[in-house]
């Protein structure tokens, strides 16, 4: 297992984005990074994914072992990353196959029973609704088996019900794994992270998490008292930023 | 279930159209046989002379498909080493467009000058006429893979043969379509204009031909073949789309 931390200013080229980051993500725990739309959070996705991007860091990403987090972190992002020509299994192999490995059938199998795409393996992407996509994502992803899953918005194209639904899956699915959790739904950072931070220009501030353990009811009365404190100061920070 | 029976319905209604207005511009203006034929003299001669246009129609049909089958063989694999390989698209990219700038049917006398009147110039120049558009709208096809997908293939660590057949392939599969649909429609034009500039068979020879011994009439019927050969052509192509579109 992998632990990460995040220190120094995010650049989008010439312009400072997010100054003295300081992010401690730990071992093997959901760490969440909340934000509002364009504050740069997909400029950190693409930071720990080691994607290419006008994105820079001041500073440095590490590992607590030393070693380079490329090629050790799956991607799930919000959308656009299944093959619409290919069925399930295909889509759900298509990593060990891009490797030029030999593609696990059982496993690929075994992951979209899980994800609960039992009986489905052979349509394509396009058959299925979008939170069944995401399932195929999700299953493809621990495919991957990589230490590090980063969920770039995942769920955010998703309905609130069906949100609900994949927001419990994935906590299930992603037991035990270093995950880092992009997001900019408030209840889904109060749901799932053991860890989280309010992203901000000035920097990331830690957010007080109910003391239950992950994943949390969403009619828990912690959890919503705790959404409705972090409602009223996301609020209060779009008013003073307009 | 519908479309297929109602399509071939509206396309003989149309025929019929088409047949009934040429049989009355004939008749009401009077006009002479050795210019505009009426469509029972074609008919008659089409069937009179089935032996004849059936002869020239396979040389020019083996001839078509084969400059076509080359000229798409030779344009999907441009179109895969210049996605492959930035130093030939450095080197190769120029050259292809300078190659557009030169109207290939000019080439037609030079290539009947260096290969002679046979088979050989006739594939030759569909081969150039269909390279260009086969190996521009695959290119494009695979150069334009969606930045998820492209992303994905970085994540997963792709080697880039494999990024390829796997991603970019498959992506420009319908691009690749539209590059043909183009090189069907160019290729019987490709073909005719080398049996018009120097051919001892083809139905180009044959209308040219007929046009000097003024059987009009036999002029119309080769023309009919031709439009009949292109038909099925891109039927068999727009089939062929829809099957690799949907297996695809």
């Amino acid at each position: 297992m992998t632990a990460l931390a995040l220190r120094g200013t995010l650049w989008m080229g010439d312009v400072p984005l997010i100054r003295n980051l300081s992010i401690d993500m730990p071992a093997g725990r959901w760490s969440c990074l909340l934000g509002p739309s364009g504050i740069g959070k997909s400029s950190i996705a693409r930071l720990i994914a080691g994607l290419p991007g006008p994105q820079r860091l001041e500073g440095a990403l590490r590992t607590h072992d030393g070693l380079p987090l490329a090629g050790r972190v799956a991607l799930m992002a919000q959308g656009g990353q299944l093959l619409p020509w290919a069925d399930l299994v295909a889509n759900v192999t298509v990593g060990a196959r891009l490797r030029g490995a030999r593609p696990d059938v059982a496993r690929a199998r075994a992951l979209l029973a899980q994800a609960g795409l039992s009986g489905l393996e052979a349509r394509r992407p396009t058959a299925l609704s979008g939170g069944q996509q995401q399932r195929v994502a999700l299953a493809r992803v621990l495919m991957e088996d990589a230490p590090v899953v980063l969920l770039d918005e995942p769920f955010s194209a998703l309905d609130t019900a069906t949100r609900l639904a994949m927001q419990d899956l994935a906590a299930r699915m992603l037991t035990g794994r270093t995950v880092i959790l992009i997001t900019h739904d408030p209840l889904e950072a109060l749901r799932l992270a053991d860890r989280a931070w309010l992203l901000g220009d000035a920097g990331a501030q830690p957010l007080a998490l109910p003391e239950t353990p992950a994943p949390r009811d969403f009619r828990a009365p912690e959890v919503l008292t705790a959404q409705a404190a972090l409602l009223a100061r996301l609020q209060g920070d779009a008013a003073c930023g307009v | 279930m519908r479309r297929l029976t109602i399509a071939p319905l509206r396309a003989a209604l149309a025929l019929g159209v088409a047949l009934a207005l040429w049989q009355a511009v004939v008749w009401l203006t009077g006009v002479p046989r050795f210019i505009l034929p009426g469509p029972g003299r074609v008919g008659a001669a089409l069937w009179d002379n089935a032996a004849l246009l059936a002869e020239h129609a396979r040389f020019t049909v083996v001839n078509l498909l084969t400059g076509l089958a080359a000229g798409i063989a030779l344009g999907v694999a441009t179109a895969l080493n210049l996605a492959l390989s930035p130093g030939a698209r450095l080197m190769l990219r120029p050259m292809l467009i300078f190659a557009q700038a030169v109207p290939v049917f000019a080439l037609a006398p030079i290539l009947t000058l260096w290969l002679g009147y046979g088979a050989a110039s006739k594939i030759v120049i569909v081969m150039l006429v269909i390279y260009f558009p086969v190996t521009s709208a695959f290119f494009d096809g695979l150069m334009r893979l969606p930045a998820p997908l492209a992303d994905l293939a970085q994540m997963m660590r792709a080697t880039p043969l494999r990024r390829l057949f796997l991603l970019q392939v498959p992506h420009a599969v319908p691009a690749l379509f539209s590059g043909l649909r183009l090189a069907v429609v160019y290729a019987p034009f490709a073909v005719i204009i080398g049996e018009w500039v120097g051919a001892s068979r083809g139905l180009g020879h044959l209308m040219l031909l007929a046009n000097g011994r003024g059987q009009t009439e036999l002029m119309f019927a080769a023309l009919i073949v031709l439009a009949g050969m292109s038909l099925v052509l891109f039927a068999a192509l727009e089939g062929l789309a829809r099957h690799g579109l949907r297996e695809g």
